[in-house]
């Protein structure tokens, strides 16, 4: 018998509908993969068997776990059973925990509300759950505070407190997302043995069909709020009956057709630098501490070269970017671009040889002006605003793949993937040498991805655009680039051709990177 | 903590001496000088002269910063020109009206925002949050003095529950104190606890959409235990800070509420210290609010810390 059984689970705001007939079964001891992209329904379908769905949506259908039918319990009979038999975590493990509680507070909170310890054996079963994760007494005491733990320890918190009652089902949505690649391995290989160990079902819900391909025993696919497809995961990957699925798959592996043109012209050298900030001051009166977050890099990006940068977060990537545009000062070693020297001072006409496209398209656009304002911005670089302003804006919409009228538009009337167009269009506008793509697909789900790196592959190609890629991401890096960095701890530790980096890396820590990235199945 | 304690009790001082430095140099550079004020329009030069040898006014300008700030450190005010009393006496006798005036309303006002914001919040878009909201607005708005002036003619004046203003002397007994400084802090209360309950409200608001508050419901909380365990701690943090700036307020900008009242307080001692150019009085007293303001950051410094653990630094 299976564990949990959701029979035509319907959820709806008004009139709109977010989940329709949602059926599938769950054993104990098994995981459960939930994948599809943003707005598909899986959070929301977590959130209906949590009971913590917004107050006016309505759900109907049946979900039951053990026996017990979730959906029409009251909100007293839920509250007793969340955390005990049906636990959750999220995926943003900076702010999922309280900030002024500790960490041991926060687990033993789970035993006390639930009346299952008092005080004192609470904080001592506390204690067994953070070790069982991982974090052991010694370095991470039971009155530390979520700000002292890096991103992957806090969400070993989050674990904790969520199995410290042995929950029947825990549901883990986008667990490692936030997370760097090697942590994410960790974190998956923890949530795999307490499966294994606890006889806990998971129900884990990711974007990234990789993730799920190299953990969970069933896989449902969601589109637009309905399972299309589900099933054991190697008959889903081997079968791929639904074109939904065949689609995702594709996009998730997908490598962008390039003919790449590289000159043996040098258009960016970046020679020794170091940027180092100042830490917080030990005392009053003492000098803070400098912290060296680049620490003599040195790199040259060709003309039409696509060079990527990798690394994990923390290694920086970002303080790199933002002295190659020139936005803070070095404090060692020189930034060229066409043979001029890149700083703060930089005149415009060198700063409209390079732009930039961001990670966030929500945050990265001002949301009181329309597209054509938007993207006519960098004409400020210029001594004089050229009369055809409004024609090269048209143009450059239309070469990224949108239409002229978007130009009166609101930033927010598009999608996620049509700001990013817009950015790059903006970051076009100027006909620059070099753009810096910093994590610019990052936020965007498969398929739109697909459709970002197919045109960056195709604006390199036609207006002979070079490309500084910044990612965490190495399977995008390794679609889109002809040469990779590899950075630590604010050095290169390994370069080369992406193809030879990739398949034979030489540094250990490239090795443990491509070790962690979690593989999709050879379809 | 001792340490962020101490560091936070070293800058403290280092701003109080910035401002001595900053009213001294105020004081010395703005026009109008005391004894030619004190001896009338036809005083002989010579007069002037002397009067300003017998008040100090004529060393250099380095000694006279300093034997004022060495006399204030050993309790010595120096001598106001106008009443002819230590100035340490006038300030003595008013404080103890407005720093109770001040820490009277500011309790009234914490008492009132933290349950009326809570509510509106808990209730949010419901009838009673907008009823709430509705209200604090109105509270914002009104003048003080005008309340104070309703809440005369009402109180003391239709049902004689208070007297119309003026102050007994605590050595009057301790409630009658107390009662006739009751309107003038509901007056000063009222729009204090207006703003107070608005920023807790939209403070508590931003708390409740925290992913931590999500978590903490996945736990089995429920929606009033997220909100007393874990919602409120956080939501005080800003809270805090308005109290602290509401507190330096209270304390010296009630002038306008002490003369409606009739109460001799620091506001009114430092108006009448102006218009009659007694700058010895002026410098004391403003020396003796930036000290009070200062203090009460340094206090909510310290409330911060408490509350906020991502502010005190592990040793």
């Amino acid at each position: 018998m299976s564990l949990l059984s959701v029979k035509n689970l319907c959820l709806a705001i008004g009139t709109l509908e977010i989940l329709r007939n949602i059926s599938f079964n769950l054993g104990k001891g098994e995981v459960f993969g939930v994948v599809g992209e943003s707005g598909s329904g899986k959070s929301m379908t977590a959130l209906a068997l949590m009971g913590l769905t917004p107050g006016f949506a309505i759900t109907s259908g049946r979900a039951e776990l053990d026996g017990t039918d979730l959906i029409n319990l009251s909100e007293g009979e839920m509250c007793a059973l969340r955390g005990n038999q049906i636990a959750m975590i999220f995926q943003e493990p900076m702010t999922a925990l309280n900030p002024v509680q500790t960490i041991g507070d926060q687990v033993a909170e789970t035993l006390i509300i639930h009346k299952r310890a008092n005080r004192r054996e609470a904080r001592k079963i506390a204690r067994e759950k953070l070790n069982r994760v991982g974090l052991p007494a010694e370095q991470f005491p039971l009155d530390r505070y979520p700000h002292e733990l890096s991103g992957g320890q806090r969400q070993r918190v989050s674990i904790a407190l969520a199995i410290a009652l042995r929950p029947k089902l825990l549901i883990a949505d986008e667990p490692t997302t936030a997370l760097d690649v090697t942590t994410q391995a960790q974190i998956l290989d923890l949530l795999k043995s307490l499966v294994a160990e606890e006889g806990m079902a998971l129900m884990l819900i990711t974007h990234d069909l990789a993730v799920v391909a190299g953990i969970a025993d069933q896989v449902a696919v969601m589109q637009n709020g309905e399972i299309v497809e589900v099933g054991p995961t190697a008959q889903i990957f081997r079968q791929m009956r639904h074109p939904y699925t065949r689609q995702l798959f594709a996009a998730s592996g997908h490598v962008p057709a390039r003919d790449p043109q590289t000159e043996d012209a040098p258009l960016l050298t970046v020679t020794d630098a170091v940027r180092t900030y100042a830490m917080p001051r030990s005392g009053l009166f003492s000098r803070p501490p400098p912290f060296p977050a680049v620490n003599g890099v040195s790199f040259t990006l060709n003309k039409g070269e696509n060079l990527g940068l990798v690394g994990e977060s923390g290694c920086g990537k970002s303080t790199l970017t933002r002295a190659i545009l020139g936005l803070e000062p070095l404090q060692g070693g020189q930034i060229s671009l066409l043979g001029q020297p890149v700083g703060p001072k930089m005149p415009n006409s060198l700063r409209s040889a390079v732009q930039v496209v961001f990670q966030d398209p929500y945050g990265s656009f001002n949301p009181r002006w329309k597209v054509a304002r938007l993207v006519a911005e960098p004409f400020h670089l210029q001594p004089n605003v050229p009369a055809d302003w409004h024609q090269q804006v048209a143009d450059a919409l239309v070469s990224v793949g949108m239409v002229e009228r978007d130009m009166d538009k609101y930033i927010h009337e598009f999608s996620g993937g049509q700001r990013q167009r817009i950015a790059i269009a903006r970051a076009l506008i100027l006909r620059p040498e070099l753009i810096v793509l910093d994590e610019a697909v990052s936020a965007l789900d498969v398929s739109i991805r697909a459709q970002i790196l197919d045109l960056l592959a195709d604006l390199s190609d036609r207006l002979d655009l070079s490309y500084l890629f910044i990612s965490h991401d190495l399977g995008v890096v390794r679609a889109i680039t002809d040469r990779v960095l590899v950075m630590k701890d604010g050095k290169i530790v390994e370069s080369g051709p992406t193809g030879q980096v990739f398949t034979n890396p030489q540094h250990a820590y490239t090795q443990q990177l491509i070790a962690a990235t979690p593989r999709l199945p050879d379809a | 903590m001792l340490r962020f304690a101490a560091t936070r009790l070293i800058s403290l001082s280092l701003s109080l001496l910035a401002a001595s430095v900053v009213i001294f140099a105020v004081i010395e550079v703005i026009p109008g000088d005391p004894a030619s004020f004190m001896l009338g329009l036809n005083a002989e030069p010579d007069t002037v002269m002397a009067l300003r040898d017998q008040l100090g006014l004529n060393g250099s300008i380095l000694s006279r910063y300093l034997s004022w700030i060495g006399g204030m450190l050993s309790g010595d005010f120096g001598t106001s020109y106008t009443y002819r009393v230590p100035v340490s006496e006038l300030i003595l006798a008013r404080i103890w009206i407005s720093l109770p005036l001040a820490i009277y309303a500011l309790l009234l006002s914490t008492l009132i925002a933290f349950p009326v914001g809570l509510i509106a919040a808990a209730r949010r878009g419901k009838a009673s949050d907008i009823g709430i909201m509705a209200s604090t607005q109105l509270g914002i708005a009104v003048p003080n003095f005008w309340f104070a002036m309703l809440l005369v003619l009402v109180f003391a004046i239709n049902l004689r529950w208070f007297s119309a203003g003026g102050f007994p002397g605590w050595d009057q007994g301790f409630w009658l104190g107390l009662k006739s400084l009751t309107l003038p802090a509901i007056a000063l209360a009222l729009p204090q606890a207006s703003i107070l309950a608005r920023i807790m409200r939209s403070s508590l608001l931003d708390t409740l959409d925290q992913d931590y508050i999500r978590t903490a419901r996945a736990k089995g909380l429920s929606r009033r235990q997220t909100i007393t365990r874990h919602a409120l701690r956080n939501a005080m943090i800003p809270v805090l800070t308005i109290i602290g700036m509401q507190f330096s307020f209270l304390l010296a900008g009630a002038i306008i509420i002490e003369n409606v009242f009739f109460l001799p307080g620091l506001g009114r001692l430092i108006f009448q210290g102006i218009t009659q150019r007694d700058l010895i009085v002026v410098e004391s007293v403003v020396m003796l609010l930036v000290f009070a303001v200062i203090s009460v950051t340094f206090l909510v410094d310290l409330a911060y810390a408490m509350a906020d653990p991502r502010l005190r630094r592990r040793k």
